[in-house]
């Protein structure tokens, strides 16, 4: 266990005890008592949050929300339905617990309480969610630039309404087999390095209808594939289109593709925008729930300094936080990677070390923040990072010792796994480099972009990927090709260029063997 | 620091997941079909009144996306460390495999690559009797001329004036000024002797020994009690009691289904069995359509006798056949109990064939005479491996005449029940 949890000094100064509640049943009189008093605790820690909104749900709501990744509003999709299929079995079955909260980043922040917690749950959950996550949702710069916390709700509701209208219009069949395909590509709707407008549900509305008519004449301009008389010269035909290689897909085809109806690209359109909405939190998993981690730990522990919980809530509270943090090691039957809370808990926690009481390697690693004022600190880190900025700026030799982390390396064409490094000196900066490196979208995913279109010819859509390490694509290309086969309208392929060398290639239809 | 709103969601609509779900199970309904209907076959069909488990190959659920694949050159960190050092090598398994974790198998023993999960009992039904329908019947028309009738379901202190009743909320308004004023009327009344006490004792004669204080003083005492008293209220709110209603289905259209089986001694144990499983499966399609329904049960073999639904599958007897005696029977229950004017009447009869041959044309006549003017559909299933009995020619002949209301098929195994089944009772093109 890597945090090993005491219960802390009884408070200093011998103030009463007062502690707002002794049982462990809630009612709506306590969580709002409880709120008001975490809600000073982390005002005295700056913490800036959007107004809150708890909602208490049943055990099933939860299920409900889960399958829905959240969303409070979603538009209907099969792929939902298996989800809350598993989620039930598997909580049924007693597999799986639900998770303690859902909290959604949205302007007031959303967050959902089951009713089945007890007492010292619902109060961590209020600080970790209301006051943890909703002060990531607010101060990271990555959710700021990527989503509008205010327009999201409304978006959502203009999305289900819009679905829904093309279900009644153009059948369900129909809309499915276009979100089936979209979601296929949910990944690679999203501007990776360009800064999106955040999406807004008003404007989205009065947009839309111009759009359908200025997509349409855009398209088209496109496609008036008149040959000139007289030729053009070489370098003209040659090139390509797109010019640069287009890393959303999505969107490429979404004002690209020949055959679409406007409302089909208007679903593109959706299902793009809540990838853009979601991209944020893919990207910074280890910080947003290291950080709403480390706040409900310390505010918790600020209200036991004040006598505010007792003993028997600390007691809870502390069994849940280190179930939380618990990390099971690389050879246990539980391992199933790094757990994110773990490694973001530990990075804060240790950060604040750093910064309350700094040893001579902290000095030596972090000159800049050893010795500082730790708030400020960690709000500056919680702002400005993502979870591969993060780790690479902040990760400490101690919590690297701590974790015992250490590097593997697979090559195929080796016979042997190989240890490239581990928690010692040598060892420090490699391995934060390649755990950085780890948290890497592109890293994690297959680097594929649009590279041409034959818009003289076959009008054939070609997705260019480009390995890194050699390492191929994965069992299901070929069944997501059929997807943005069906999406563009006219022959796709893929291929895989590493160094300049074609490695593999694929087709969609696929293309008959040329020895017939 | 902004305000926390706190919002009791519980009572909003739960289930928001349902449309979700319909549309997967509508996406799977092929290989929910088939798992349904091998349930059928397989499980003992009286009990049928559940959910299922279905097994979806994984593969088919699955939402594809870009992945990387196994190969080239991959770098993992992970946690926990306890020997090894940087340039430390470890053999590969065996296979080439990527090792570290993947691929466990499930605890329950279910494979990884099967996507399961439970439907529910109605879910199971709706896929049971998908395409079914009785004959002459419209389902739709069914549901929309449902009606429900108020049924008395206790008490509540919420509700409106209308629904006061009187009689509860003044005894419950009676036990409450009881409860709070009895003790202290008690006490009124002890004072009350007291100061009667005082106040007839002989005048002292020295002041001092006055009783006047200690009268003032009870006096006081016993009108600040009664002002108390009086200060309980005649009623109060939390004495009303209201009458309760709940809606109950009450069916627009009646029906009954006869149930006619062949017990005798011809009929093996296995015909039997098919026979209870082809009534159970259609005694629960009729419950599916009908919030309420009258069934009748008939079993015969010389003689017929109505039974309840226990006996009528599970009771054994034996004895010569004679069809008859079952259809008369049921002439004769329809004539006293289940005018056709009122009732909508189904029958099904189940039999190996055999009969006497005599019997058999007074089968005939009592159906075409009597029976078949007055139900709606009969259904005659002939269980057996073997070539056709005399009844059959027979039924055969009626079929030409009524091809509307009656319908012969042949059973010779238990896997044939369910599509014999759904041949009976498919959807007549209009």
């Amino acid at each position: 266990m890597t945090n090993t949890t005491n219960l802390p000094n009884a408070p200093k100064n011998n103030r009463a005890r007062e502690p707002i509640s002794t049982g462990s049943e809630w009612t709506f009189d306590l969580i709002r008592q409880y709120d008001v008093e975490i809600a000073r605790c982390a005002a005295e820690f700056g913490l800036d949050t959007y107004p809150n909104q708890i909602e208490v749900i049943s055990a099933e709501q939860m299920m409900d929300a889960y399958s829905s990744v959240g969303m409070p509003v979603g538009y209907h999709h099969w792929s939902f339905g298996k989800q809350f299929l598993s989620t039930s079995k598997g909580y049924q079955r007693g597999q799986m617990g639900l998770a303690y909260e859902i909290v959604i980043n949205s302007n007031p922040c959303i967050a959902y309480l089951m009713e089945e917690n007890t007492l010292p749950m619902q109060a961590l959950v209020v600080a970790h969610a209301c006051y943890g996550h909703n002060s990531f949702f607010k101060g990271n710069y990555l959710f700021r630039a990527w989503t509008d916390a205010s327009a999201i709700i409304d978006y959502l509701v203009f999305a289900r309404r819009y679905v829904d209208e093309c279900e009644e219009r153009y059948g369900v069949d129909a809309v499915e087999e276009i979100l089936d395909s979209c979601h296929a590509l949910m990944n690679y709707g999203v501007d990776r390095y360009k800064r999106p407008a955040p999406i807004s549900a008003v404007e989205e509305q009065r947009r839309q209808k111009d759009r359908e008519e200025y997509q349409q004449r855009r398209i088209n301009d496109l496609w008036r594939t008149i040959p000139k008389p007289g030729g053009e010269d070489l370098a003209t035909r040659m090139k390509r289109y797109p010019e640069d290689p287009q890393e959303n897909i999505l969107y490429f085809i979404e004002k690209n593709a020949p055959l679409l109806e406007t409302w089909q690209r208007e679903v593109i359109r959706i299902v793009r925008k809540l990838a853009q909405y979601f991209y944020p939190q893919r990207q910074t998993q280890v910080m947003n729930e290291g950080w709403a981690t480390f706040w409900h730990y310390t505010l918790l522990h600020r209200m036991y300094d004040k006598g505010l919980v007792n003993d028997g809530f600390m007691l809870e509270f502390l069994q849940s936080h280190t179930a939380v943090v618990y990390q099971p090691p690389f050879n246990s039957p539980w391992y199933s990677g790094i757990n994110p809370y773990t490694l973001g808990f530990s990075m804060y926690t240790d950060l604040r070390r750093i910064c309350e009481s700094p040893t001579d390697e902290d000095r030596q690693w972090f000159p800049d923040i050893a010795g500082t004022d730790w708030v400020k600190t960690l709000h500056f880190a919680m702002k400005n990072f993502k979870d591969e900025s993060f780790i690479q700026q902040f990760l400490s030799p101690k919590v690297m010792r701590d974790l015992r982390l250490f590097a593997i390396e697979n090559d195929d064409q080796e016979d042997v796994y190989r240890v490239t490094a581990i928690h010692d000196e040598p060892g420090y900066r490699d391995l934060r480099e390649k755990l950085a490196r780890q948290y890497n979208l592109s890293y994690r995913e297959p680097n594929i972009q649009v590279w041409n279109v034959d818009v003289r010819g076959d009008r054939s859509l070609t997705l260019r990927h480009i390995p890194v390490d050699r390492v191929p694509l994965g069992k299901d290309t070929g069944e997501v090709l059929r997807h943005v086969h069906r999406l563009w309208g006219f022959d796709v392929h893929l291929e895989s260029i590493d160094d300049g060398t074609l490695v593999e290639e694929y087709h969609c239809p696929a293309q008959e063997l040329e020895t017939r | 620091m902004g305000m926390t709103h706190i919002v009791d969601r519980r009572l909003n609509g739960k289930n928001k997941s349902a449309v979700n779900r319909e549309r997967f199970l509508r996406r799977y309904r092929h290989h929910i079909k088939k798992a349904v209907a091998d349930a059928v076959h397989s499980r003992s069909i009286t009990d049928i009144e559940r959910g299922e488990n279905v097994s979806i190959p994984a593969r088919d659920t699955d939402e594809p996306i870009f992945h990387h694949g196994e190969g080239g050159r991959r770098e993992l960190v992970h946690p926990g460390n306890q020997e090894y050092i940087a340039g430390d090598t470890l053999p590969k398994p065996p296979g080439g495999g990527q090792g570290q974790g993947q691929g466990q198998a499930s605890p329950d023993g279910e494979g990884m690559d099967e996507f399961a999960f439970q439907i529910t009992q109605d879910e199971f039904l709706e896929f049971l009797f998908d395409d079914l329908e009785l004959p002459n019947l419209i389902r739709k028309k069914l549901k929309d001329t449902e009606t429900f009738k108020y049924v008395r379901a206790g008490f509540s202190n919420q509700g409106v004036p209308a629904k006061l009743d009187v009689v509860r909320s003044l005894r419950g308004a009676h036990a409450r000024r009881l409860g709070l004023g009895g003790a202290r009327k008690k006490k009124i009344r002890e004072l009350e002797e007291q100061l009667a006490a005082l106040k007839s004792a002989p005048e002292e004669l020295d002041s001092a020994f006055s009783h006047k204080d200690q009268i003032q003083v009870l006096e006081d005492e016993i009108a600040r009690l009664k002002a108390n008293v009086k200060r309980i209220p005649f009623i109060d709110e939390i004495d009303l009691r209201y009458r309760q209603h709940t809606r109950h289905p009450k069916p627009a259209t009646s029906a009954v289904m006869f149930c006619l089986m062949d017990v005798s001694g011809s009929m093996t144990q296995m015909h039997k069995d098919i026979a209870k499983r082809f009534f159970i499966l259609l005694y629960m399609f009729l419950r599916r359509n009908y919030k309420k329904i009258d069934v009748v049960f008939i079993r015969h073999h010389t003689s017929a006798k109505e039974v309840d639904e226990e006996e009528f599958f599970y009771s054994r007897e034996t004895g010569g056949t004679i069809v008859s005696s079952a259809l008369k029977l049921m002439n004769r229950i329809i004539e006293t109990r289940y005018p056709p004017s009122d009732w909508n009447i189904y029958a099904a009869q189940a039999s190996d064939g055999d009969n006497w041959n005599d019997d058999s044309p007074i089968c005939s006549k009592l159906l075409e005479d009597h029976i078949l003017p007055q139900v709606q559909y009969y259904a005659y299933v002939e269980i057996t491996p073997q070539d056709h009995q005399m009844l059959w020619y027979e039924y055969e002949r009626i079929m030409e005449r009524f091809p509307q209301s009656f319908a012969i098929q042949q059973i010779a195994d238990p896997g044939e029940i369910y599509p014999v089944f759904r041949k009976l009772f498919e959807r007549k093109a209009a």
